[in-house]
């Protein structure tokens, strides 16, 4: 079976992003560029699925611009098999890389795709689902562990108040949350055989996706400041604070 | 035109998330009708014709619609929005867990854009939203026909859950699609209040140390102020605590009067989760912790000594 495992290249989760003054955005000129860190959990699990055997072959894909090809580059060192690149310079939207995604879901007939549950930057946790809707799949999000038998993935979910199991037949499509799997290390032999690994590179237009955006940003601005706190010396003075100023015990 | 809120509900009871989405969908302007799809869910139903503000309920009932698998729930959607003759403009999901799996199926199954996490609605077609883990807020105006939307409750006040009159109608409920089946569900069992909802929260984060010492030192204090528990990242992922007591990004999004955060550093993903508390209060021992730059009252001490004094002075 091989598995589908899209990675977007999103600014670094350790950078503390700035709103540029014009607000047409945030400034990411010379900020530091990594995997988003769910996508690094779902190409963790489908290495973890080829290592036990359940798994053939790891696909990995990104859609945007030239420099996802390091992105991919990464994803191939954890361990994925090859890699494809819907190269785009424009902006993409969820909706868009889903229509990108579906098209290559039908031409590699993937057995399971695994995304992330949720992009760091657009924060907005939508892909995975509209790929499932599109491909007219079965899908399960927020995923702490992956068991594939029988056909069928029985996939243990992460929910409000708790978590709940579910079972889909195969294909599916799976986003991860954070306590799925701890990603490996990448180690210097595997940079380098991954460099060797295959790249196919396409256009949204080879897939014939309109990849137009839907949704138009006005504006964007920072968020309220809050105003400047006080530091109290002790635990009295903290109680007394919270009963008389701030009234909220 | 009107709005549809899809209902989170548990078959009996509404659940209060959809009391905030069904604000947010008045001020999108035009009627609101609310969709109760599940199992046996009259309860649900009734409850939902209660609520100030909704001019219709549609109830969907059968076996498939139970635990809100994303596969039905979303056709069951669809349908609806198809059949209705004036159309929805507006579909409005709580943003939780279940409505996050369903909407954006929603929206491409109805070729559309979805916008998630909306915490304000500027115009019909026009809505705020945070990006980058809150540190930046988007304005984003929707060019479809149809806006599919979910809805941050803690950005909006909840409708009164009484006072409402409307007419419940049955809907026919869509075919199970049996791709997907619900086996087994664990829900933590609590007598607190539910964290989203809660006034008062006390939160730790990795310098508990440990699970015992996380219930030892924070209990007595929640118990105290009657406060829901939450935690960092780095306490849930160290085992501390269960992991839907995460506040940040990828966890719960709360808004109470009181945040109260013990051996919490305040990384940017804690922070997009809490910062809109009323007052936060920080507790923590390095003074350099970045969650003193958004504390309204900071105590630099150890936690093991500053929150059993905090109870018993309280």
């Amino acid at each position: 079976m091989k598995v589908l495992v899209p990675v977007k290249r999103v600014v670094d989760y350790n950078v503390k992003v700035r709103v540029k003054s014009d607000g047409t955005g945030v400034d990411i000129a010379n900020v530091k560029m990594s995997m988003n860190p769910f996508d690094e959990i779902a190409i963790e699990e489908a290495v973890r699925l080829k290592e036990k055997g359940v798994v053939t072959e790891v696909i990995a894909v990104s859609c945007g611009v030239t420099q996802c090809q390091e992105t991919l580059r990464t994803a191939m060192a954890i361990g994925a098999d090859r890699a494809i690149l819907v190269e785009c310079a424009d902006e993409l939207q969820p909706l868009a890389v889903a229509k990108l995604l579906n098209a290559l879901v039908k031409k590699e007939q993937p057995g399971l795709v695994i995304l992330g549950k949720q992009a760091i930057d657009d924060d907005c946790n939508q892909t995975g689902q509209m790929l499932a809707a599109l491909a007219g799949l079965p899908q399960a999000t927020f995923a702490s562990k992956v068991e594939i038998a029988d056909g069928r993935a029985r996939i243990t979910r992460e929910v409000d108040g708790g978590s709940e199991t579910l079972s889909l037949s195969l294909p599916a499509v799976i986003t991860t949350d954070l306590r799925l799997n701890e990603p490996r290390y990448v180690t210097l032999p595997n940079i380098m055989k991954a460099k060797k690994k295959p790249l196919e590179v396409v256009k949204p237009a080879d897939l014939g996706v309109d990849v137009a955006p839907r949704i138009k940003t006005l504006k964007v601005s920072e968020p309220p400041k809050r105003g400047a706190g006080v530091k109290v010396p002790d635990v009295a003075t903290l109680v007394a604070k919270l009963k008389n100023e701030a009234k909220v015990i | 035109m009107a709005a549809l809120v899809i209902a989170e509900h548990d078959n009996a009871l509404i659940k209060g998330a959809t009391l905030n989405t069904v604000t947010a969908a008045l001020a999108c302007g035009g009627d609101v009708h609310v969709l109760i799809a599940g199992t046996n869910a009259a309860g649900a139903a009734q409850a939902a014709a209660q609520i100030t503000g909704v001019s219709k309920v549609l109830h969907a009932d059968a076996p498939g619609l139970d635990h809100g698998l994303a596969e039905n729930v979303a056709a069951q959607v669809v349908a609806l929005v198809r059949h209705e003759a004036k159309g929805y403009s507006h579909l409005l999901f709580p943003a939780t867990a279940a409505g996050k799996n369903v909407a954006p199926r929603v929206a491409a199954l109805l070729d559309v854009a979805q916008i998630s996490d909306a915490t304000k609605v500027i115009s019909a077609d026009t809505f705020e939203r945070p990006i980058y883990a809150g540190n930046a807020i988007a304005t984003v105006q929707s060019s479809d026909a149809i806006k599919v939307i979910t809805v941050r409750t803690t950005g909006f006040d909840a409708a009164a859950a009484t006072g409402g009159s409307a007419q419940v109608e049955a809907l026919a409920a869509v075919a199970d699609a049996g791709t997907s089946a619900f086996m087994s569900s664990e829900i933590a069992k609590s007598d607190r209040p539910e964290l989203t909802a809660a006034k008062i929260i006390v939160s730790g984060g990795r310098a508990m140390g440990s699970s015992d010492k996380f219930n030892e030192v924070l209990t007595p204090l929640a118990d105290k102020l009657g406060a829901a528990l939450g935690a960092s990242r780095a306490a849930v992922d160290a085992g501390y605590a269960p992991n839907d007591w995460q506040v940040g990004q990828t966890g719960k999004i709360v808004a109470p009067s009181l945040y109260i955060a013990c051996g919490i550093s305040g990384a940017i993903q804690h922070l997009a989760g809490m910062k809109d508390s009323k007052v936060i209060v920080a507790i923590n021992k390095d003074a350099e912790a970045p969650i003193f730059s958004v504390a309204d009252y900071g105590l630099e001490a150890d936690l093991f000594a500053a929150v059993p004094e905090l109870v018993s002075s309280l």
